[in-house]
């Protein structure tokens, strides 16, 4: 298993966030986490990449225990955590934010390699590559801190809302994307408000509300489930 | 701030308490204020002017002496700018290490002769090579303990207190620079008295005129018509300048440069970068305590008279000319840092000399009602 979630307790101050969840995510999957806004979906990922310690409760990864290992540790191990709202730094260029999302690797030559990569799959990257990341489009600094989390290599991409403000092609051509990265061996945890483009891609799904995990399936079982349907998917 | 608010649209006005129609007031305020402004520049201008043309080797002198200020603060402020760009804190102990830099060259030189060791190590070595490496082993020395200092600084009483509110850690900073100050008078730290300070190395004087280029000495004097400058100044000026292009090219070129510019805008997802952002910010201070420990000494040499009080003002000229030139910039800390240099040594030389440190604050008064973000500030950067 690649990553192992076990009833997992985070807090923020005084409020309990995530109450004891508990999931998994195989080598090769994506795998999606939907729920409504403040259900704990972003804090879930947080605790993953290290930025905020867990009260209780563990996380394994590559079976080794992370629970309280620091984010910048964590992202060596090849766990790479795209936040929430992009996140790219606007008084850098978009180049230099390609070059910090590779911070952890030395050769110049393979993360050279991995930046044409990366503007394989977003060529508009490459033709505003000078451009400070504060002046890109929102559509665009989302493909930028996309692309930044893929130049450190991950084995793991922990995608925060990638498809969040953008036009229904966009969405589109993003999900693409993802199952291409997914594709090449890059294992995914999605977390989603849209939950239909979420389940269209991913292997198995897991439901969160309030801090708990009340479903959990394939992806195919749950765009079938009627709950799912009625809170998720906008069909009666 | 007034002004500021005056200019803004009418949505954000309406959010205000305000009685009386707030609009006209506050725009009549802001151009009472900038007439105000326009009419002291116009009158300082034309002082400055007919001074010059009265008497142009007394304005230049007095220039050259701005710029050996200038240059010295420059290199304080760069500190200031840098540490409040990453973590937003005015960090008020860094003229109080400025000044722990000019004490270690006057104990690597007094006590240890330090300054002559590449002689003594080497006996047949030439004399300008030696003083030159000696007193680089000398500044070097000053830098590294100041920056050893800044991070011990940052460690214990400025860590702790990041996620507290910024004016905790701003009184924080202000108590250290009392302990700092205070602790180094006592008898067996620095002493409390002024100290004769022995330079590493010898400064001359040097006269510019009509008649050409020279040095002055007891038999050969600067001829009347002529500027004198130190080797001091020029060598201020060099290292300044040098130090300014060094920073510009680790902030803007290395990898370490870019972690701070990142960790200057957002920590939490710098560390996802796999940037250990309290290593990046021990480097920040590292850096500025170098430079300011740099500035110490040459000011030392320039100066040849220390005492543990020493830091406060230009500690507090050069915070001004940080905030002149817009805080968190380093070309900014140039500019703001030359300017207030000027105004120093023009109200020096022409006003008193007592004047020039209450213009220096009549400056950052005058900057924080006119143009909170100095010149180089971004305008929606927030003041503290
Ligand atoms: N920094 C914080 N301080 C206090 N409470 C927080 C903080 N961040 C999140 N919370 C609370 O924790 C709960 C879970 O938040 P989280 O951001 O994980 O939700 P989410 O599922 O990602 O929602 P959304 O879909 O809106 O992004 C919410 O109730 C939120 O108010
Ligand atoms: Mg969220």
């Amino acid at each position: 298993m690649l990553l192992e979630i076990n009833d997992l307790h985070v807090y923020y101050g005084a409020i309990h966030a995530l109450q004891g969840v508990s999931f998994n995510v195989n080598e090769g999957e994506i795998v999606t986490l939907i729920g409504a806004n403040g259900a704990g979906k972003s804090t879930t990922l947080r605790a993953i990449s290290g930025l905020l310690t867990p009260r209780r409760g563990t996380i394994r990864y590559k079976d080794r225990d992370i629970t309280s290992m620091s984010a910048e540790d964590i992202v060596r191990l090849g766990v790479c955590h795209v936040p929430e709202g992009r996140r790219i730094f606007a008084p850098l260029t978009v180049r230099e934010n390609l070059e910090l999302g590779a911070y952890t690797r030395k050769d110049k030559a393979e993360i050279d390699k991995t930046m044409q990569r990366v503007f394989a799959s977003f060529p508009r990257l490459r033709e505003r590559i000078n451009q400070l990341g504060g002046t890109l489009s929102g559509g665009e600094q989302q493909m930028l801190a996309m692309g930044r989390g893929l130049m450190s290599r991950p084995s793991l991409l922990l995608l925060d809302e990638p498809s969040m403000g953008l036009s229904p092609l966009l969405v589109e051509e993003i999900f693409r994307i993802i199952k291409e990265i997914n594709a090449q061996g890059t294992s995914i945890l999605l977390v989603e408000q849209n939950a239909l483009m979420a389940l269209s891609v991913a292997h198995r799904a897991y439901v969160l509300e309030t801090g708990n995990i009340v479903l959990q399936g394939s992806a195919r079982d749950m765009r079938e489930n009627p709950q799912v349907k009625a809170a998720y998917l906008g069909v009666a | 701030m007034q002004q500021a608010s005056a200019e803004r649209p009418r949505v954000s006005q309406s959010r205000q308490p305000a009685p009386l129609s707030p609009r006209a007031s506050g725009a009549g305020l802001a151009w009472i204020g900038r007439g105000f402004l326009l009419i002291l520049a116009a009158v300082v201008a034309l002082i400055l002017a007919r001074n010059l043309l009265d008497n142009p080797r007394l304005f230049a002198q007095i220039v050259i002496s701005g710029l050996q200020l200038g240059f010295v603060y420059a290199l304080i402020a760069l500190g200031y700018t840098m540490v409040y760009g990453i973590v937003r804190l005015i960090n008020f102990a860094h003229g109080d290490v400025f000044m722990v830099g000019s004490f270690v060259s006057f104990f690597a030189v007094s006590r240890f002769s330090l300054h002559t060791w590449p002689e003594t190590a080497f006996p047949g070595m030439s004399p300008d090579l030696s003083t030159l490496i000696g007193a680089i082993s000398v500044i070097l020395l000053s830098m590294v303990v100041c920056a050893i200092l800044a991070v011990v600084i940052e460690r214990v009483a400025y860590k702790p207190l990041r996620n507290a509110p910024r004016i905790t850690a701003l009184i924080t900073a202000i108590g250290v620079s009392f302990f700092l100050e205070f602790f180094g008078a006592l008898n067996f730290v620095f002493s409390p008295r002024f100290i004769p300070y022995q330079r590493p190395f010898d400064v001359y004087a040097y006269y510019i005129g009509g008649s050409g280029i020279g040095m002055v000495t007891p038999s050969n004097p600067a001829p009347p018509d002529s500027i004198t400058f130190s080797s001091i100044f020029v060598i201020i000026v060099i290292t300044s300048i040098l130090m300014q292009a060094l920073l510009q090219w680790l902030v803007k070129r290395t990898k370490m440069g870019k972690a701070m510019r990142a960790s200057a805008v957002d920590k939490p997802t710098t560390r996802l970068m796999g940037v250990n952002v309290d290593r990046v910010i021990s480097f920040t201070f590292a850096i500025g305590a170098a430079f300011a420990g740099l500035a110490g000494v040459l000011f030392a040499i320039a100066y040849p008279s220390i005492h543990t009080q020493l830091g406060i003002l230009p500690g507090l000229k050069a915070f001004v000319a940080a905030v002149l030139g817009g805080i968190g910039s380093i070309p900014g800390a140039l500019v703001g840092a030359l300017i207030m240099g000027q105004a120093e040594s023009l109200t020096a030389g022409y006003i008193s000399t007592p004047m020039r440190d209450a213009v220096a604050f009549t400056i950052l008064i005058v900057v924080l009602l006119v143009r909170p973000t100095g010149i180089f500030g971004e305008p929606t950067g927030e003041k503290a």
